[in-house]
Protein backbone atom coordinates (compact mmCIF):
# COMPACT_ATOMS: atom_id res chain seq x y z
CA UNK A 1 0.00 0.00 0.00
CA UNK A 2 1.31 3.24 -0.79
CA UNK A 3 1.09 6.73 1.26
CA UNK A 4 -2.55 7.83 2.25
CA UNK A 5 -3.90 11.00 0.52
CA UNK A 6 -7.56 10.91 0.44
CA UNK A 7 -9.50 10.45 3.45
CA UNK A 8 -10.89 7.26 2.30
CA UNK A 9 -7.10 5.64 2.57
CA UNK A 10 -6.32 7.92 5.67
CA UNK A 11 -9.29 6.46 7.75
CA UNK A 12 -8.20 2.99 6.57
CA UNK A 13 -4.23 4.07 7.77
CA UNK A 14 -5.67 4.91 10.67
CA UNK A 15 -7.67 1.73 11.33
CA UNK A 16 -11.28 2.98 11.23
CA UNK A 17 -14.08 0.55 9.43
CA UNK A 18 -14.62 2.68 6.21
CA UNK A 19 -18.13 2.36 3.95
CA UNK A 20 -18.11 4.10 0.67
CA UNK A 21 -21.60 4.79 -1.45
CA UNK A 22 -22.21 5.07 -5.07
CA UNK A 23 -23.26 7.63 -7.51
CA UNK A 24 -24.31 6.80 -11.36
CA UNK A 25 -24.77 9.82 -13.99
CA UNK A 26 -26.89 9.35 -16.89
CA UNK A 27 -26.88 10.45 -20.52
CA UNK A 28 -27.80 13.51 -19.43
CA UNK A 29 -26.29 17.27 -18.66
CA UNK A 30 -28.48 17.62 -15.51
CA UNK A 31 -26.60 16.51 -12.41
CA UNK A 32 -29.18 17.55 -9.83
CA UNK A 33 -30.29 14.62 -9.11
CA UNK A 34 -26.83 12.73 -8.61
CA UNK A 35 -25.93 15.71 -6.28
CA UNK A 36 -29.14 15.60 -4.20
CA UNK A 37 -28.11 11.55 -3.97
CA UNK A 38 -24.80 12.64 -2.86
CA UNK A 39 -25.80 15.12 -0.21
CA UNK A 40 -28.29 12.16 1.25
CA UNK A 41 -24.87 9.82 1.62
CA UNK A 42 -23.01 13.33 2.90
CA UNK A 43 -25.82 13.40 5.48
CA UNK A 44 -25.53 10.23 6.77
CA UNK A 45 -21.99 11.09 8.30
CA UNK A 46 -20.74 7.59 7.73
CA UNK A 47 -20.26 7.32 4.17
CA UNK A 48 -16.48 8.54 3.36
CA UNK A 49 -16.89 8.93 0.11
CA UNK A 50 -18.70 7.86 -3.08
CA UNK A 51 -17.82 5.91 -6.04
CA UNK A 52 -19.09 7.66 -9.52
CA UNK A 53 -19.30 5.38 -11.98
CA UNK A 54 -18.00 5.80 -15.80
CA UNK A 55 -20.00 4.67 -18.38
CA UNK A 56 -21.57 1.37 -16.43
CA UNK A 57 -22.33 -1.78 -18.10
CA UNK A 58 -20.97 -0.08 -21.46
CA UNK A 59 -24.26 2.55 -21.36
CA UNK A 60 -22.92 5.92 -22.01
CA UNK A 61 -23.53 8.64 -19.42
CA UNK A 62 -21.81 11.80 -18.37
CA UNK A 63 -18.28 12.04 -17.61
CA UNK A 64 -17.10 10.15 -14.71
CA UNK A 65 -14.34 12.97 -14.29
CA UNK A 66 -16.89 15.79 -14.77
CA UNK A 67 -19.28 14.26 -12.34
CA UNK A 68 -16.74 13.23 -9.24
CA UNK A 69 -15.29 16.81 -9.41
CA UNK A 70 -18.90 18.51 -9.20
CA UNK A 71 -20.04 16.38 -6.49
CA UNK A 72 -17.06 16.69 -4.63
CA UNK A 73 -17.10 20.87 -5.38
CA UNK A 74 -20.99 20.74 -4.48
CA UNK A 75 -21.11 18.52 -2.13
CA UNK A 76 -17.96 18.12 -0.46
CA UNK A 77 -18.29 14.48 -0.15
CA UNK A 78 -14.90 12.68 -1.36
CA UNK A 79 -15.36 10.40 -4.57
CA UNK A 80 -13.85 7.76 -5.80
CA UNK A 81 -13.41 8.59 -9.59
CA UNK A 82 -13.71 5.38 -11.61
CA UNK A 83 -11.94 5.35 -14.70
CA UNK A 84 -12.19 2.11 -17.22
CA UNK A 85 -10.18 0.82 -20.27
CA UNK A 86 -12.72 0.02 -22.50
CA UNK A 87 -13.05 3.90 -24.08
CA UNK A 88 -9.66 5.48 -23.57
CA UNK A 89 -5.87 4.62 -24.87
CA UNK A 90 -3.11 5.16 -22.36
CA UNK A 91 -3.07 8.78 -23.73
CA UNK A 92 -6.21 9.88 -23.50
CA UNK A 93 -6.18 8.29 -19.70
CA UNK A 94 -3.51 9.58 -18.29
CA UNK A 95 -4.70 12.58 -19.52
CA UNK A 96 -7.92 12.30 -17.57
CA UNK A 97 -5.86 11.63 -14.89
CA UNK A 98 -4.21 14.80 -14.85
CA UNK A 99 -6.95 16.36 -14.85
CA UNK A 100 -8.31 14.49 -11.94
CA UNK A 101 -5.25 15.62 -10.13
CA UNK A 102 -5.86 19.12 -11.36
CA UNK A 103 -9.14 19.14 -10.26
CA UNK A 104 -8.61 17.92 -6.81
CA UNK A 105 -9.60 14.33 -6.62
CA UNK A 106 -7.71 11.85 -4.48
CA UNK A 107 -9.20 8.34 -5.39
CA UNK A 108 -9.16 6.50 -8.90
CA UNK A 109 -10.78 3.32 -9.41
CA UNK A 110 -9.29 1.55 -12.05
CA UNK A 111 -11.22 -0.86 -13.96
CA UNK A 112 -11.31 -2.54 -17.76
CA UNK A 113 -14.74 -1.58 -18.24
CA UNK A 114 -17.22 -3.72 -19.75
CA UNK A 115 -17.19 -4.62 -23.48
CA UNK A 116 -18.98 -2.03 -25.70
CA UNK A 117 -21.20 -4.84 -26.93
CA UNK A 118 -22.56 -5.53 -23.63
CA UNK A 119 -24.11 -1.31 -23.70
CA UNK A 120 -26.05 0.63 -25.77
CA UNK A 121 -23.77 1.42 -27.83
CA UNK A 122 -22.53 -1.72 -29.44
CA UNK A 123 -20.93 -0.46 -33.05
CA UNK A 124 -18.34 1.21 -30.66
CA UNK A 125 -14.93 0.28 -30.91
CA UNK A 126 -13.57 -1.37 -28.10
CA UNK A 127 -10.06 0.19 -26.92
CA UNK A 128 -8.42 -2.03 -24.35
CA UNK A 129 -4.73 -0.43 -25.16
CA UNK A 130 -4.59 -1.33 -21.22
CA UNK A 131 -6.50 -3.40 -19.00
CA UNK A 132 -7.29 -2.86 -15.64
CA UNK A 133 -3.95 -3.95 -13.84
CA UNK A 134 -1.84 -1.59 -16.05
CA UNK A 135 -4.25 0.81 -15.70
CA UNK A 136 -2.91 0.67 -11.80
CA UNK A 137 0.38 0.44 -13.07
CA UNK A 138 -0.13 3.91 -15.05
CA UNK A 139 -1.66 5.86 -12.49
CA UNK A 140 0.95 4.32 -9.44
CA UNK A 141 3.90 5.35 -12.22
CA UNK A 142 2.05 9.20 -12.46
CA UNK A 143 2.03 9.06 -8.63
CA UNK A 144 5.37 7.00 -7.43
CA UNK A 145 7.30 8.40 -10.18
CA UNK A 146 6.26 11.37 -11.87
CA UNK A 147 6.00 9.65 -15.10
CA UNK A 148 3.83 7.74 -17.76
CA UNK A 149 4.17 4.35 -18.68
CA UNK A 150 6.42 5.83 -21.69
CA UNK A 151 8.00 7.28 -19.14
CA UNK A 152 7.27 10.75 -20.14
CA UNK A 153 8.07 13.31 -17.45
CA UNK A 154 4.95 14.71 -15.41
CA UNK A 155 5.59 18.62 -15.15
CA UNK A 156 4.86 20.39 -11.81
CA UNK A 157 3.86 18.52 -8.66
CA UNK A 158 2.70 14.91 -8.97
CA UNK A 159 -0.59 13.99 -8.92
CA UNK A 160 -1.94 12.22 -5.69
CA UNK A 161 -4.45 9.42 -5.88
CA UNK A 162 -5.41 6.31 -3.89
CA UNK A 163 -5.78 3.69 -6.22
CA UNK A 164 -8.38 1.51 -6.17
CA UNK A 165 -9.30 -2.10 -8.38
CA UNK A 166 -12.02 -3.98 -8.50
CA UNK A 167 -12.42 -7.99 -7.20
CA UNK A 168 -14.68 -10.27 -7.63
CA UNK A 169 -15.17 -12.75 -4.79
CA UNK A 170 -17.76 -14.62 -6.51
CA UNK A 171 -15.63 -16.15 -9.27
CA UNK A 172 -14.63 -19.53 -9.50
CA UNK A 173 -12.35 -20.82 -9.09
CA UNK A 174 -11.24 -18.65 -6.51
CA UNK A 175 -7.26 -18.99 -6.81
CA UNK A 176 -7.75 -17.80 -10.60
CA UNK A 177 -8.86 -14.52 -8.97
CA UNK A 178 -6.53 -14.54 -5.93
CA UNK A 179 -3.39 -14.73 -8.35
CA UNK A 180 -4.88 -11.99 -10.60
CA UNK A 181 -5.45 -10.14 -7.30
CA UNK A 182 -2.18 -10.52 -6.09
CA UNK A 183 -1.08 -8.89 -10.05
CA UNK A 184 -2.87 -5.58 -9.22
CA UNK A 185 -1.30 -5.40 -5.52
CA UNK A 186 2.08 -5.86 -6.90
CA UNK A 187 1.85 -2.79 -9.53
CA UNK A 188 -0.06 -0.88 -6.96
CA UNK A 189 -3.71 -1.17 -6.04
CA UNK A 190 -4.02 0.24 -2.22
CA UNK A 191 -7.57 -0.91 -2.25
CA UNK A 192 -10.07 -3.24 -3.50
CA UNK A 193 -13.63 -2.77 -3.92
CA UNK A 194 -15.44 -5.77 -4.51
CA UNK A 195 -18.59 -7.26 -6.98
CA UNK A 196 -21.74 -7.02 -4.91
CA UNK A 197 -21.72 -10.77 -2.54
CA UNK A 198 -25.31 -11.63 -0.97
CA UNK A 199 -23.69 -15.08 0.56
CA UNK A 200 -21.50 -14.08 3.51
CA UNK A 201 -19.61 -17.36 3.02
CA UNK A 202 -18.83 -16.07 0.04
CA UNK A 203 -17.36 -13.49 1.40
CA UNK A 204 -15.63 -14.96 4.49
CA UNK A 205 -13.87 -17.44 2.05
CA UNK A 206 -12.62 -14.49 -0.02
CA UNK A 207 -11.66 -12.69 2.42
CA UNK A 208 -9.21 -15.77 3.78
CA UNK A 209 -8.02 -15.97 0.41
CA UNK A 210 -6.92 -12.89 0.05
CA UNK A 211 -5.45 -12.25 3.82
CA UNK A 212 -1.82 -12.38 2.33
CA UNK A 213 -2.68 -9.41 -0.04
CA UNK A 214 -0.93 -6.31 1.11
CA UNK A 215 -4.23 -4.13 0.23
CA UNK A 216 -7.49 -3.02 1.58
CA UNK A 217 -10.86 -4.71 1.04
CA UNK A 218 -13.89 -3.37 0.83
CA UNK A 219 -16.59 -6.02 -0.03
CA UNK A 220 -19.82 -4.92 -1.80
CA UNK A 221 -22.96 -4.86 -0.67
CA UNK A 222 -26.78 -4.33 -2.65
CA UNK A 223 -29.56 -4.11 -0.65
CA UNK A 224 -32.55 -4.64 -2.62
CA UNK A 225 -36.04 -2.30 -1.91
CA UNK A 226 -37.76 -5.04 -3.80
CA UNK A 227 -38.04 -8.87 -4.24
CA UNK A 228 -37.70 -8.10 -7.64
CA UNK A 229 -34.45 -6.53 -7.38
CA UNK A 230 -33.03 -9.42 -5.09
CA UNK A 231 -34.12 -11.72 -7.54
CA UNK A 232 -32.48 -9.65 -10.69
CA UNK A 233 -29.62 -10.38 -9.22
CA UNK A 234 -30.27 -13.94 -8.53
CA UNK A 235 -31.29 -14.61 -12.73
CA UNK A 236 -29.70 -11.92 -13.94
CA UNK A 237 -26.37 -11.00 -12.48
CA UNK A 238 -24.09 -14.13 -13.88
CA UNK A 239 -22.00 -15.27 -11.07
CA UNK A 240 -23.36 -13.57 -7.84
CA UNK A 241 -24.94 -16.10 -5.77
CA UNK A 242 -28.11 -14.83 -3.32
CA UNK A 243 -29.11 -17.40 -0.33
CA UNK A 244 -32.43 -19.50 -1.04
CA UNK A 245 -33.62 -17.90 2.86
CA UNK A 246 -33.00 -14.42 1.33
CA UNK A 247 -34.98 -15.07 -1.66
CA UNK A 248 -37.44 -16.78 0.05
CA UNK A 249 -37.68 -14.30 2.75
CA UNK A 250 -38.19 -11.31 0.84
CA UNK A 251 -40.80 -13.41 -1.32
CA UNK A 252 -42.81 -13.73 1.73
CA UNK A 253 -42.42 -10.09 2.58
CA UNK A 254 -43.46 -8.77 -1.34
CA UNK A 255 -46.36 -10.82 -0.54
CA UNK A 256 -48.05 -8.69 2.10
CA UNK A 257 -50.83 -6.68 0.75
CA UNK A 258 -50.29 -3.42 2.78
CA UNK A 259 -47.31 -1.07 0.55
CA UNK A 260 -46.48 1.17 3.79
CA UNK A 261 -46.17 -2.24 6.21
CA UNK A 262 -44.36 -4.10 2.92
CA UNK A 263 -41.90 -1.63 2.64
CA UNK A 264 -41.30 -1.31 6.89
CA UNK A 265 -40.75 -4.71 6.30
CA UNK A 266 -38.48 -5.29 3.86
CA UNK A 267 -36.25 -2.32 5.35
CA UNK A 268 -35.87 -4.39 8.39
CA UNK A 269 -34.98 -7.16 6.85
CA UNK A 270 -32.23 -5.43 4.86
CA UNK A 271 -31.19 -3.75 8.29
CA UNK A 272 -31.31 -7.42 10.26
CA UNK A 273 -29.35 -9.03 7.24
CA UNK A 274 -26.62 -7.04 6.62
CA UNK A 275 -26.13 -5.90 9.93
CA UNK A 276 -25.07 -9.37 10.34
CA UNK A 277 -23.20 -9.57 7.59
CA UNK A 278 -20.80 -6.60 7.86
CA UNK A 279 -20.27 -7.96 11.56
CA UNK A 280 -18.90 -11.01 10.61
CA UNK A 281 -16.62 -9.58 7.73
CA UNK A 282 -15.49 -7.36 10.04
CA UNK A 283 -13.70 -9.61 12.11
CA UNK A 284 -11.24 -10.65 9.35
CA UNK A 285 -8.72 -7.46 9.62
CA UNK A 286 -7.82 -7.75 5.80
CA UNK A 287 -11.82 -6.39 5.42
CA UNK A 288 -11.35 -2.30 5.74
CA UNK A 289 -14.76 -1.44 4.94
CA UNK A 290 -17.95 -1.95 3.17
CA UNK A 291 -18.94 -0.93 -0.19
CA UNK A 292 -22.49 0.35 -0.31
CA UNK A 293 -24.22 -0.07 -3.68
CA UNK A 294 -27.49 1.18 -2.53
CA UNK A 295 -28.50 3.39 -5.41
CA UNK A 296 -31.90 4.98 -4.74
CA UNK A 297 -32.41 3.65 -1.18
CA UNK A 298 -30.72 5.97 1.22
CA UNK A 299 -33.49 4.84 4.17
CA UNK A 300 -31.82 1.52 4.90
CA UNK A 301 -27.84 3.31 4.86
CA UNK A 302 -27.80 4.74 8.01
CA UNK A 303 -29.43 1.93 10.26
CA UNK A 304 -27.33 -0.66 8.61
CA UNK A 305 -24.11 1.30 10.25
CA UNK A 306 -25.84 1.86 13.60
CA UNK A 307 -26.74 -1.58 13.66
CA UNK A 308 -22.78 -2.47 13.00
CA UNK A 309 -21.67 0.01 15.45
CA UNK A 310 -23.74 -1.00 18.55
CA UNK A 311 -22.38 -4.34 18.28
CA UNK B 1 -5.13 -19.47 -43.43
CA UNK B 2 -7.11 -16.95 -44.42
CA UNK B 3 -11.09 -16.74 -44.10
CA UNK B 4 -13.62 -14.96 -46.49
CA UNK B 5 -17.06 -15.15 -47.11
CA UNK B 6 -19.04 -14.39 -50.33
CA UNK B 7 -20.18 -10.58 -50.89
CA UNK B 8 -23.63 -9.90 -51.33
CA UNK B 9 -24.71 -10.27 -55.44
CA UNK B 10 -26.31 -7.41 -55.24
CA UNK B 11 -23.40 -5.50 -54.08
CA UNK B 12 -21.40 -7.29 -56.88
CA UNK B 13 -23.36 -6.41 -59.62
CA UNK B 14 -23.30 -2.66 -58.38
CA UNK B 15 -19.49 -3.00 -58.81
CA UNK B 16 -19.48 -4.53 -62.52
CA UNK B 17 -22.79 -2.61 -63.37
CA UNK B 18 -20.27 -0.07 -65.80
CA UNK B 19 -18.51 -3.28 -67.53
CA UNK B 20 -19.44 -6.09 -70.32
CA UNK B 21 -16.68 -8.74 -70.37
CA UNK B 22 -15.45 -10.06 -66.90
CA UNK B 23 -12.91 -11.74 -65.59
CA UNK B 24 -13.96 -13.99 -62.41
CA UNK B 25 -10.40 -14.47 -60.80
CA UNK B 26 -9.92 -17.11 -58.19
CA UNK B 27 -6.83 -17.90 -55.63
CA UNK B 28 -5.49 -21.60 -55.08
CA UNK B 29 -3.51 -20.28 -52.10
CA UNK B 30 -4.69 -20.62 -48.36
CA UNK B 31 -7.89 -19.25 -48.66
CA UNK B 32 -11.11 -20.56 -46.79
CA UNK B 33 -13.61 -21.84 -48.56
CA UNK B 34 -11.79 -22.02 -51.41
CA UNK B 35 -11.79 -20.11 -54.29
CA UNK B 36 -10.12 -21.82 -56.84
CA UNK B 37 -11.55 -22.31 -60.46
CA UNK B 38 -14.39 -24.46 -59.77
CA UNK B 39 -15.87 -21.60 -57.35
CA UNK B 40 -14.76 -19.14 -60.11
CA UNK B 41 -16.59 -20.47 -62.95
CA UNK B 42 -19.16 -20.69 -61.01
CA UNK B 43 -19.56 -17.04 -60.08
CA UNK B 44 -19.11 -16.87 -63.60
CA UNK B 45 -22.23 -18.22 -64.18
CA UNK B 46 -24.38 -16.73 -61.20
CA UNK B 47 -23.29 -13.39 -62.60
CA UNK B 48 -24.08 -14.21 -65.96
CA UNK B 49 -27.27 -15.08 -64.28
CA UNK B 50 -28.05 -12.68 -61.99
CA UNK B 51 -27.36 -9.91 -64.62
CA UNK B 52 -29.88 -11.21 -66.96
CA UNK B 53 -32.47 -11.26 -64.18
CA UNK B 54 -31.67 -7.86 -64.21
CA UNK B 55 -31.85 -6.85 -67.92
CA UNK B 56 -27.99 -6.67 -68.06
CA UNK B 57 -25.58 -8.16 -70.29
CA UNK B 58 -22.13 -9.26 -68.44
CA UNK B 59 -20.09 -12.13 -70.23
CA UNK B 60 -17.67 -13.68 -67.77
CA UNK B 61 -14.87 -15.76 -68.37
CA UNK B 62 -13.04 -17.45 -65.09
CA UNK B 63 -9.28 -18.19 -64.26
CA UNK B 64 -6.98 -18.86 -61.52
CA UNK B 65 -3.99 -17.95 -59.62
CA UNK B 66 -1.79 -20.67 -57.48
CA UNK B 67 -1.19 -17.64 -54.89
CA UNK B 68 -2.95 -14.11 -56.12
CA UNK B 69 -0.78 -12.10 -53.47
CA UNK B 70 2.48 -13.37 -54.76
CA UNK B 71 2.94 -10.00 -58.07
CA UNK B 72 5.39 -12.50 -59.99
CA UNK B 73 2.62 -15.51 -60.31
CA UNK B 74 0.04 -13.25 -60.36
CA UNK B 75 1.53 -11.09 -63.14
CA UNK B 76 2.55 -14.27 -64.93
CA UNK B 77 -0.36 -16.35 -64.73
CA UNK B 78 -3.09 -13.73 -65.39
CA UNK B 79 -1.60 -11.31 -67.82
CA UNK B 80 -2.33 -13.76 -71.23
CA UNK B 81 -6.45 -13.98 -69.78
CA UNK B 82 -6.61 -10.43 -69.75
CA UNK B 83 -7.26 -9.65 -73.47
CA UNK B 84 -10.72 -8.11 -74.15
CA UNK B 85 -11.65 -7.97 -70.60
CA UNK B 86 -12.89 -4.57 -68.97
CA UNK B 87 -12.55 -5.53 -65.16
CA UNK B 88 -11.77 -8.29 -62.73
CA UNK B 89 -13.73 -9.59 -59.75
CA UNK B 90 -11.33 -11.36 -57.48
CA UNK B 91 -12.11 -14.39 -54.98
CA UNK B 92 -8.74 -13.89 -53.30
CA UNK B 93 -8.57 -11.99 -49.76
CA UNK B 94 -8.08 -8.44 -49.21
CA UNK B 95 -4.64 -8.92 -50.13
CA UNK B 96 -5.18 -10.93 -53.47
CA UNK B 97 -7.00 -8.07 -54.79
CA UNK B 98 -4.83 -5.40 -53.73
CA UNK B 99 -1.80 -7.23 -54.78
CA UNK B 100 -3.73 -7.82 -58.21
CA UNK B 101 -4.58 -3.34 -58.03
CA UNK B 102 -0.48 -2.93 -57.80
CA UNK B 103 0.36 -5.49 -60.29
CA UNK B 104 -2.46 -4.48 -63.35
CA UNK B 105 -2.84 -0.79 -62.26
CA UNK B 106 -4.74 -0.28 -65.53
CA UNK B 107 -7.52 -3.10 -64.76
CA UNK B 108 -10.70 -2.02 -62.62
CA UNK B 109 -10.41 -5.20 -60.13
CA UNK B 110 -13.43 -5.79 -57.38
CA UNK B 111 -13.45 -7.70 -54.73
CA UNK B 112 -16.06 -10.57 -54.73
CA UNK B 113 -14.86 -11.51 -50.86
CA UNK B 114 -15.27 -9.61 -47.43
CA UNK B 115 -12.07 -10.80 -45.67
CA UNK B 116 -12.59 -11.99 -42.41
CA UNK B 117 -9.84 -13.06 -40.45
CA UNK B 118 -6.89 -15.55 -39.90
CA UNK B 119 -8.19 -18.62 -38.92
CA UNK B 120 -8.32 -22.29 -38.34
CA UNK B 121 -10.65 -25.24 -39.40
CA UNK B 122 -12.65 -27.23 -37.57
CA UNK B 123 -13.54 -29.98 -40.39
CA UNK B 124 -16.29 -32.28 -38.46
CA UNK B 125 -18.63 -28.83 -37.77
CA UNK B 126 -17.53 -26.86 -40.66
CA UNK B 127 -16.47 -24.17 -38.90
CA UNK B 128 -13.35 -21.48 -39.14
CA UNK B 129 -12.37 -19.51 -35.98
CA UNK B 130 -10.34 -16.46 -35.52
CA UNK B 131 -7.11 -17.39 -34.23
CA UNK B 132 -4.54 -14.86 -35.22
CA UNK B 133 -4.15 -11.11 -35.47
CA UNK B 134 -0.61 -10.88 -36.82
CA UNK B 135 0.05 -8.81 -33.93
CA UNK B 136 3.88 -9.16 -34.23
CA UNK B 137 4.53 -9.80 -30.89
CA UNK B 138 3.51 -13.39 -30.63
CA UNK B 139 3.30 -14.37 -26.89
CA UNK B 140 1.80 -17.53 -27.17
CA UNK B 141 5.17 -19.15 -25.35
CA UNK B 142 2.98 -17.91 -22.21
CA UNK B 143 -0.34 -18.71 -22.14
CA UNK B 144 -0.60 -21.99 -22.59
CA UNK B 145 -0.45 -21.97 -26.82
CA UNK B 146 -4.25 -20.06 -26.89
CA UNK B 147 -3.60 -16.22 -27.81
CA UNK B 148 -5.15 -13.89 -25.74
CA UNK B 149 -4.93 -10.99 -28.10
CA UNK B 150 -7.08 -12.78 -30.82
CA UNK B 151 -9.21 -15.09 -28.37
CA UNK B 152 -10.44 -12.78 -25.58
CA UNK B 153 -12.91 -10.37 -26.97
CA UNK B 154 -10.83 -7.17 -24.81
CA UNK B 155 -7.23 -8.83 -26.29
CA UNK B 156 -6.24 -8.57 -22.38
CA UNK B 157 -2.60 -9.09 -20.80
CA UNK B 158 -3.94 -9.88 -17.53
CA UNK B 159 -7.29 -11.65 -17.22
CA UNK B 160 -9.88 -12.89 -16.82
CA UNK B 161 -12.08 -9.61 -16.62
CA UNK B 162 -14.73 -9.61 -14.73
CA UNK B 163 -17.26 -10.57 -17.71
CA UNK B 164 -15.86 -14.04 -17.24
CA UNK B 165 -18.52 -16.77 -15.76
CA UNK B 166 -17.96 -19.95 -14.95
CA UNK B 167 -15.49 -20.01 -17.82
CA UNK B 168 -17.45 -18.38 -20.24
CA UNK B 169 -16.98 -15.05 -21.98
CA UNK B 170 -19.84 -11.97 -21.98
CA UNK B 171 -19.37 -11.34 -25.17
CA UNK B 172 -20.73 -14.26 -27.20
CA UNK B 173 -19.78 -15.02 -31.13
CA UNK B 174 -22.19 -13.58 -33.52
CA UNK B 175 -23.32 -15.24 -37.09
CA UNK B 176 -24.60 -12.74 -39.09
CA UNK B 177 -26.63 -13.00 -42.78
CA UNK B 178 -25.41 -11.24 -45.46
CA UNK B 179 -27.30 -8.04 -44.86
CA UNK B 180 -24.62 -7.96 -41.36
CA UNK B 181 -28.05 -8.50 -38.90
CA UNK B 182 -26.99 -11.21 -36.27
CA UNK B 183 -29.22 -14.07 -36.59
CA UNK B 184 -27.87 -16.49 -33.87
CA UNK B 185 -25.56 -15.95 -30.83
CA UNK B 186 -23.24 -19.00 -29.11
CA UNK B 187 -21.62 -18.86 -26.58
CA UNK B 188 -18.05 -18.74 -25.96
CA UNK B 189 -15.23 -19.73 -23.53
CA UNK B 190 -13.08 -17.26 -21.60
CA UNK B 191 -9.72 -17.64 -23.53
CA UNK B 192 -8.32 -16.40 -20.01
CA UNK B 193 -10.22 -19.06 -18.25
CA UNK B 194 -8.81 -21.57 -20.59
CA UNK B 195 -4.91 -20.19 -20.55
CA UNK B 196 -5.36 -20.38 -16.53
CA UNK B 197 -6.74 -23.90 -16.85
CA UNK B 198 -3.97 -25.46 -19.32
CA UNK B 199 -1.35 -23.34 -17.50
CA UNK B 200 -2.61 -25.05 -14.02
CA UNK B 201 -2.45 -28.72 -15.91
CA UNK B 202 0.96 -27.99 -17.08
CA UNK B 203 2.04 -27.19 -13.59
CA UNK B 204 2.44 -23.22 -15.01
CA UNK B 205 0.55 -21.05 -12.70
CA UNK B 206 3.38 -19.05 -12.50
CA UNK B 207 3.27 -17.55 -16.36
CA UNK B 208 -0.95 -16.87 -15.24
CA UNK B 209 0.33 -15.16 -12.09
CA UNK B 210 2.98 -13.21 -13.62
CA UNK B 211 2.06 -9.42 -14.62
CA UNK B 212 2.18 -8.68 -17.70
CA UNK B 213 3.38 -4.81 -18.83
CA UNK B 214 1.31 -2.84 -21.37
CA UNK B 215 2.21 -3.90 -25.16
CA UNK B 216 3.71 -2.19 -27.30
CA UNK B 217 1.66 -0.59 -29.83
CA UNK B 218 3.95 0.53 -32.36
CA UNK B 219 4.91 -2.95 -33.05
CA UNK B 220 1.58 -4.01 -34.98
CA UNK B 221 0.80 -0.37 -36.15
CA UNK B 222 0.14 -0.42 -39.96
CA UNK B 223 1.16 -0.35 -42.40
CA UNK B 224 3.83 -2.62 -41.82
CA UNK B 225 6.46 -3.15 -44.22
CA UNK B 226 9.10 -6.41 -43.88
CA UNK B 227 12.39 -6.19 -46.13
CA UNK B 228 14.87 -8.69 -46.89
CA UNK B 229 13.08 -11.06 -48.09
Amino acid sequence: MGQAFSNLMKNIAEGKFVYTGELEAHRSTDLSEVIQWAKTLKATGKIVAANVTDNPQSVGALSSLVTSYIVQRETGLETVYQLRCSDRNRLALASDLLGAAALGLKNVLALTGDHPKKGDTPEAMPVFDLDGTQLVELIHKMVYEGRDLSGNEIHGPRPQFNIGAAANPNFKPLEAEVLKLERKAEVGADFFQTQVVFDVNVALEFLDAVSHIKAAFLIGIFPPRSYNQAEYFAKNVPGVQVPKDFLESFKKISELPDKTERRRKIDEYNIEYFADFIKQVKKKPVCKGIHVMAVGYPEVVNPIIEKVEKG
Amino acid sequence: MIVTKEKPVEEILEYLAPYKNVLVLGCDGCTQPPRGLKQAKMYAMLIEMAAKLRHKDIKCRAATVAMQCDNYLCSSTVHPQLEGVDAVLSLACGIGVQTFAEVFPDVPVYPGQDTVFAGSQERENGKLYERCKACGDCLLGETGGICPVTACAKGLMNGPCGGCVEGKCEVPYEIRDEKGEVIKMIERDCAWYRIYERLKKLGRLDLYRKYRSPRDRAVSAWPRLLEGV
